[in-house]
């Protein structure tokens, strides 16, 4: 019987790495799609950093900024009595930063593409633009939300370099499937490695056949999306 | 009494251009603006609206400052309660026509109006639509309907009648002159069509390059004499033929071909495609009752 605490810890990282991307990612895709500061671009390529990046490079980095070694590692320690380094909290804030782009870029062309008169209209109708953005817009781009969600969660769930750089395999606190998956590899146990990775492999692919099936169903009865 | 006088710099196709507007308009009084695309008709309506900042001037609705660029006074596009009817009708998709007219409606207003402009616009058939699901000419209707629901007393329509058919045309424009009597509105169109301005305008204002070239009665600004006739209508030369002495000039008013003759001096000016104004003055007109004529002598 293989252990089922590393699927437990995947699907607690994955809902809050996409709960939390949820909250930030609304806000900042609806800024990148309508703000008009020149330097926008900055923030967009910081934001699309980690689908070029090894995910090494940036769990390397992140291991440097979280060690309590570092001032800003030193400072979240002693004023939060909070460390980031080897902890389920550090896999959280890790997966957020590396999974931001999937949530972000749906929802900001989602954004993009609907037709500029709707938020228009609903400003000269007067209304806020917190209302418009909740009640005019976010109905609209329901597609793309949920494509971020999904593609989010299934993201955090795929991941490695980044998990193991700033977690380690800490079984119950940092140990995730994808890290139980090389553990037991290396450990010669084919049979549990083949599960879990059939488990991550049929996951993904469901996940997939979702976001199309969305996608699809969307196209069908929205002609504006 | 609106008054307006503003410039803003705009990028149009043949390079940098600056559109600079001096213009007032009385109170429930029906105003066209006419232009080749990119005169800055558009730009107009969206700088009185506040969708559009303007680089300088100001902007006076009924003795309110609603811009003073040298005052830094600019009212938002929400306190501005203008009734605007965009090209795309930009109605929202995700709810019904009547939760479209909801949504305009101010805290506390009155529902009443809600009922009263389906009934105007005709729409109770269709007011749990969603919007996907109605025709160009019943998009258009809910637009209005929606941009009048917070009572306002200016109404902005920019080409709303370009992308629906000429018989469609000619029903909207009178929904269109029925809200703009009953609500004792102050309306501006955008509008290329030198018939439908005829019909619905009290005064237009042609843009060309950014600066207003003509201003006055439709009348007046179409036709290079004032002309007294009791019959008038605009139309397109479809053809011209000359016969003898005299030519045919072939023209499509409204949806009828009226063959009109006219003199070598009259058609020097003339080609293909021209709008022209053909008026009558010695005219004695044969009234019959549309009942009793045939139909083999419908024209």
């Amino acid at each position: 019987m293989i252990d089922l605490q590393p699927i437990y810890l995947t699907l607690q990282l994955a809902f809050c790495t996409t709960l939390i991307l949820l909250c930030l990612g609304l806000p900042l895709a609806y800024w990148l799609a309508f703000s008009k500061w020149k330097l926008k671009v900055i923030p967009e390529a910081v934001v699309s950093l980690p689908l070029v990046l090894p995910p090494s490079v940036l769990g390397f980095y992140l291991l440097l900024a979280f060690s309590p070694e570092n001032t800003f590692g030193k400072f979240l320690d002693q004023y939060f009595d909070l460390r980031l380094v080897f902890t389920f909290s550090g896999l959280v804030v890790a997966s957020v930063l590396y999974s931001l782009p999937f949530m972000v870029h749906p929802i900001q062309n989602g954004l993009k593409l609907l037709s500029p008169s709707l938020m228009e209209a609903s400003f000269l109708l007067g209304k806020s633009k917190t209302e418009t953005l909740f009640k005019v817009l976010i109905p609209n781009i329901k597609k793309s939300i949920l494509t971020g969600i999904v593609l989010t969660f299934a993201h955090t769930i795929g991941e490695f370099g980044v998990v193991l750089m700033v977690g380690g395999s800490i079984p119950s606190e940092t140990k995730v499937v994808s890290i139980a998956i090389y553990d037991e590899v290396q450990a010669m146990n084919y049979h549990n490695a083949n599960v879990y990775a059939g488990i991550l492999f049929a996951f993904a692919f469901i996940v997939l056949l979702c976001v199309y099936t969305i996608n699809h169903r969307f196209s069908k009865t929205s002609p504006l999306q | 009494m609106i008054v307006i006088q503003i410039q803003k710099k705009l990028q149009s196709a043949t390079g940098e251009m600056l559109l600079n507007l001096d213009f007032e308009i009385r109170e429930n009084n029906f105003v066209t603006l006419y232009g080749a695309s990119g005169s800055g008709k558009t730009t107009t309506l969206r700088m009185l609206s506040g969708l559009t900042q303007a680089d300088k001037g100001i902007i006076t609705v009924n003795n309110e400052n609603w811009l003073d660029t040298d005052k830094k006074i600019q009212l938002s596009p929400q306190k501005r309660n203008i009734a605007y009817v965009f090209q795309d009708y930009a109605l929202f998709p995700n709810m019904s026509v009547r939760e479209n007219l909801n949504y305009a409606l101010e805290k506390g207003q009155d529902k009443s109006i809600i009922e009263e402009l389906l009934a105007l616009m005709e729409l109770q058939q269709l007011q749990h639509q969603k919007p996907a699901q109605l025709s160009g000419g019943q998009k258009q209707r809910v637009a209005l309907a929606r941009a009048l629901v917070r009572r306002p007393k200016i109404l902005l329509l920019d080409e709303p009648l370009s992308a629906v058919d000429q018989e469609m045309r000619v029903k909207l424009q009178d929904y269109i002159l029925q809200a703009h009597r009953k609500y004792q509105l102050t309306t501006i169109l955008v509008s290329h069509d030198i018939a439908e301005i005829y019909k619905m305008s009290d005064k237009v204002i042609v843009l060309e390059n950014g600066i207003i070239s003509k201003n006055g009665r439709p009348d007046e600004v179409f036709s290079s004499r004032i002309v007294s006739g009791k019959f008038q209508f605009v139309g397109e030369i479809l053809k011209i033929e000359k016969e003898n002495f005299i030519n045919i000039v072939v023209v499509l008013i409204g949806n009828n071909i009226v063959k009109i003759i006219a003199m070598d001096e009259e058609i020097q000016d003339l080609n293909i495609g021209n709008k022209v104004l053909i008026a009558s003055k010695a005219f004695n007109p044969i009234l019959t009752k549309i009942d009793s004529v045939p139909k083999s002598r419908d024209l």
